[in-house]
């Protein structure tokens, strides 16, 4: 994986840098010895370690502001991070630039139960914010598996999902408000406790958005009340054609559950080993369904979803009684990282989205590259909507696994969007899938999205050398060919 | 030489789009026509008529996915979905009833671009939430495409999100693809009668806080009339599985006792005819030459921007959905529409203010949308540029110069 070339201007500078960043962050903000820094030089994508040039951390958006203007005036690269969970590679620094570390954001601003929002600082972890309501019986939706690190600026930036999403979508469709500072230092609101957007949606525009087109300084959530009963089902299956052919059989009743996840065969017993959740351990396919919602309803469709399972073959079927045991059901899935952590030196997760009908294709496709690749596979998927975490497990002290591993992975990818998929579901493209974009879209699709970015960005300074494959300069992209007079008048249909 | 360019394919979009930028011959962008009098009037000569790239595509039940062309009657939409049992669960709503012209016409295009939604909106989201890609032939005449036909999808930027509610200023779509949800097995209103607005503004609040999952709450003021429902009322809606709406009804009913309010509840039929009307804003249809804002401020601050308005304004007219914090207000025609009096009202509380219906002299010289910070804006030009750099395609629209 290549990144861009550091500046070699840049890096003569540092010392100068260094110090025009302590007059605008005092005292500890500004780290610039090689043992301070090393706990910035990954994200949770460990694979690709990198030492950034300086690491601030600012502790108000006023330093904010003023870093990223120095920077934006000097020519200098940031890299904004949270709590440094992105599974793609998203905050990994660049040796010649600024990592930007929000973590001294952790403050909740403002809680509003009769507007039924939160405001919090970006380094306010997606879980602080469900803590913050819950004595009034409130939470916020989206739930990452890594809720108790990752921030919830993070989480913007990565339009995170979790467990939940089906029902209650992901971040983007969470979030009321922004507080923003572009790459200039110019801090701006979109949105605030009111509905839509009152001109292009940027809000939408910049979840999502990686880093790369502004920091996030505040966010503006919205919080539901607590449902008032949960219970889940654990579904077994012979195969995992019959798993899916269940899931699609639940919606098509007209249920969307709170959550649906499905483990095969590989996934379900690392996770018995590991935890002794009483998996079915002889099943190809696992499925946990968990109903939310006043009590009459869940357990009507608790019923519903029964019937349904026994119809599409389910040979073993439990039903949560208590609160206990729905945990209890949860318990191995919550766990499938760790668990497969514990048969394997290493693992790495990919995260593809397929049309969910296309599960069982996928899933022989991943049995015959594991074969050719030499490599074992896991598999966790979010049932609901498609999207995949193949696992798939490897030791990089073996010479050449660590590339094996990367072209299965690679290879799953592209074969979710010769499917009808795209390439990541939530985890980000970052520098991970960056080269794989071609997959997805052409070259004028990716040139329209880098026009996008020049308009934020147009001396390319925000966290550069991800999710693109190719850089460009801004000039170049605006370029336009005009034939002036020379078109003729368009051949369609007119009147 | 005024012409209305109607293609059938993508690439004749492209080609239409391509010779205006080498013309310099802005177009109006419209797919079934039906908006033309909402925003900034245009000088355009010439109009692209994406009615002839119409039909659906593809459509899923059980991947929950649609997909059509932008002229697709949004009608047509609807009458497949309900046929499957599902829905566009954020409920476009059809601006046919305030601006004349005829209602149920609307295309798909014209519900994504101007990002619509209803009463249902609290709990479901607007367009914005359910578009899932598109196709699109940018201001520079190339067809790009953005998203894809699942769900969970964080590839490259969101471009479906800069799509709804661009009005067609930064590319014209021939190609959408959207989510459907299945629709609920049944519904039914519970009504408070006798309310003032900050009383209603409270139990609005307390159905929402609660765990009912009320997925609407609308007040009419008395003499506002909708559905046959008469003025004095707040509504609040409770949809899905048969025995749940049962129990979270009457739970909602004890938990409301306390506002000494007459209550009852409406059914099946008379509870959709109710918020068809409040979600079309037909309450405010009639007279027909009254100026309609839509303003969106929090919930709470509903009923507070309505006391600065009609204390200047005392014959403004308005209900209140999505808890209050959707005011649809009507002020009579004329003059700025009130549009200083109403965007003060807003900007002190945080929110925004768009003009929907008003003479073209008004909207001429009135901004529709609600005007934003210098930064923000000069932002969204640079958007709008990288799309369109020419700006030919419904240059003005939105904002003067954009
Ligand atoms: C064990 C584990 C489980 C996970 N489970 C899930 C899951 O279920 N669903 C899911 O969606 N993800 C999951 N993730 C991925 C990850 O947790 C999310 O992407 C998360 O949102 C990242 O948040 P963070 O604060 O750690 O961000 P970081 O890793 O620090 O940064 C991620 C990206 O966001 C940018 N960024 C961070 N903060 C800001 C800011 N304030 N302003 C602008 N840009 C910013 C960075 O530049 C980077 O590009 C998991 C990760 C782990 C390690």
């Amino acid at each position: 994986m290549q990144m861009p070339e550091p500046d070699r201007d840049v890096l003569a500078r540092r010392s100068e840098i260094v110090a025009a960043l302590r007059e605008i962050v005092p005292g500890e903000g500004v780290i610039a010895d090689e043992r301070g820094m090393k706990p910035y030089e990954s994200d949770g994508l460990t694979a690709y370690r990198t030492l950034p040039m300086i690491v601030v951390l600012p502790e108000t958006v006023e330093q904010v502001a003023a870093v990223l203007k120095y920077c934006h005036a000097n020519g200098v690269k940031v890299v904004p991070r949270g709590s440094g969970t992105s599974l793609s590679g998203g905050a990994l620094p660049l040796a010649d630039g600024v990592l930007l570390g929000l973590g001294k954001f952790n403050r909740i601003l403002d809680i509003d139960f009769d507007n039924r929002t939160v405001t919090a600082q970006p380094g306010v972890t997606n879980l602080g914010i469900t803590t913050a309501v819950q004595h009034e019986g409130f939470y916020y939706a989206p739930d990452p598996s890594s809720q108790i690190a990752c921030s919830i600026g993070g989480n913007v930036a990565e339009n995170s999902g979790g467990v939940h999403c089906l029902k209650y979508g992901l971040t983007t469709n969470n979030i009321l408000g922004l507080e923003i500072v572009t790459v200039e230092g110019e801090v701006m609101r979109l949105g605030g406790k009111h509905l839509d957007s009152e001109g292009y949606d940027l809000m939408g525009l910049l979840t999502g958005s990686e880093g790369l087109l502004a920091v996030v300084t505040e966010v503006t959530v919205r919080i539901l009340k607590k449902p008032a009963s949960l219970r889940a089902l654990l579904l077994g299956f012979p195969t995992s054609e019959e798993a899916g052919a269940c899931v699609a059989a639940i919606i098509g009743a007209g249920i969307i559950p709170g959550g649906m996840e499905m483990m095969d065969n590989p996934a379900i017993n690392a996770a018995e080993d590991f935890v002794n959740a009483g998996y079915p351990r002889d099943a190809g396919a696992l499925l946990i369904v968990e109903l939310d919602g006043p009590e009459v309803e869940v357990d009507t469709l608790i019923d519903r979803v029964r019937e349904i399972a026994e119809a599409n073959g389910s040979t073993n079927l439990r039903v949560s009684e208590s609160e206990e045991e729905r945990n209890a059901f949860w318990a191995g899935r919550k766990a499938a990282f760790p668990a497969v952590g514990r048969i394997s030196p290493d693992y790495m997760c990919m995260d593809g989205t397929i049309p969910r009908r296309q599960l069982p294709e996928i899933l022989t496709r991943m049995t015959r590259m594991s074969e050719k690749y030499g490599l074992r596979v896991a598999n966790v998927f979010h049932a609901g909507d498609g999207n995949l975490h193949p696992l798939i497990l490897f030791d990089a002290n073996q010479p050449g696994e660590l590339d094996r591993a990367e072209a299965f992975g690679a290879d799953i990818l592209k074969a979710c969007v010769e499917l009808g998929g795209v390439l990541t579901g939530e985890h980000g493209v970052g520098v991970e899938k960056r080269d794989l974009m071609p997959e997805m879209f052409s070259e004028i699709d990716l040139n329209q999205q880098m026009r996008v970015k020049c308009a934020w960005d147009p001396k390319g300074l925000l966290n550069p050398g991800k999710v693109f494959p190719t850089l460009h300069r801004c000039a170049e992209l605006g370029r336009m060919h005009v034939h002036r007079g020379q078109l003729p008048f368009p051949d369609i249909p007119r009147f | 030489m005024a012409d209305t360019f109607k293609p059938e394919t993508p690439e004749q979009v492209r080609d239409a789009i391509a010779w205006a930028v080498s013309e310099e011959a802005p177009l109006e962008i419209v797919a079934r026509a039906t908006k033309r009098a909402i925003g900034r009037p245009m000088q355009t000569a010439n109009t692209l008529d994406l009615s002839g790239l119409s039909g659906i595509g593809l459509y899923e039940a059980e991947e929950l996915i649609c997909q059509a062309g932008p002229g697709t009657p949004l009608a047509d939409i609807e009458a497949v979905l309900k046929a499957q049992n599902q829905r566009l669960a954020f409920e476009p709503m059809d601006l046919g009833v305030l601006l004349g012209g005829g209602e149920g016409r609307q295309s798909i295009a014209g519900v994504f671009a101007c990002n619509l939604a209803g009463p249902r909106r609290i709990k479901d989201g607007a367009a914005r939430d359910h578009l899932l890609g598109f196709t699109a032939v940018t201001g520079r005449g190339e067809i790009v495409k953005s998203g894809g036909r699942v769900v969970k999808n964080v590839t490259g930027y969101d471009l479906s999100k800069l799509v709804c509610g661009s009005w067609g200023t930064l590319a014209a779509l021939t190609d959408l693809t959207f989510k459907v949800l299945p629709a609920p097995e049944t519904e039914t209103t519970v009504l408070l009668h006798g309310l003032d607005d900050a009383m209603a503004a409270t139990a609005m609040i307390a159905a929402m806080g609660s765990a009912h999952d009320v997925s609407s709450a609308a007040h009419l003021p008395a003499g506002i009339a909708a559905g046959g429902v008469s003025g004095g009322a707040t509504v609040l809606r409770v949809e899905g599985f048969a025995p749940s709406v049962v129990a979270r009804v009457d739970a909602l009913k004890s938990e409301l006792a306390r506002f000494g309010a007459g209550i009852a509840t409406l059914d099946g039929e008379a509870s959709r005819a109710l918020w068809r009307d409040l979600r079309d804003a037909r309450p405010l249809a009639e007279p027909r030459d009254r100026a309609v804002w839509k303003l969106s401020v929090a919930p709470t601050a509903g009923p507070e921007v309505m006391v600065a308005i009609r204390n200047a304004v005392p014959e403004a007219a308005c209900f209140y959905d999505w808890a209050g914090g959707l005011v649809w207000l009507g002020v009579p025609p004329g003059g700025d529409a009130q549009a200083g009096i109403v965007r003060a009202a807003v900007d002190r509380v945080g929110g925004h203010a768009t003009l929907i219906r008003a003479a073209p002299e008004v909207r001429a010289s009135v901004d529709s949308f609600h005007p934003q910070p210098g930064p923000v804006a000069a932002l969204a030009k640079r958007v709008k540029e990288s799309f369109d750099p020419k700006g030919v395609l419904n240059p003005g629209r939105m904002t003067a110069g954009v």
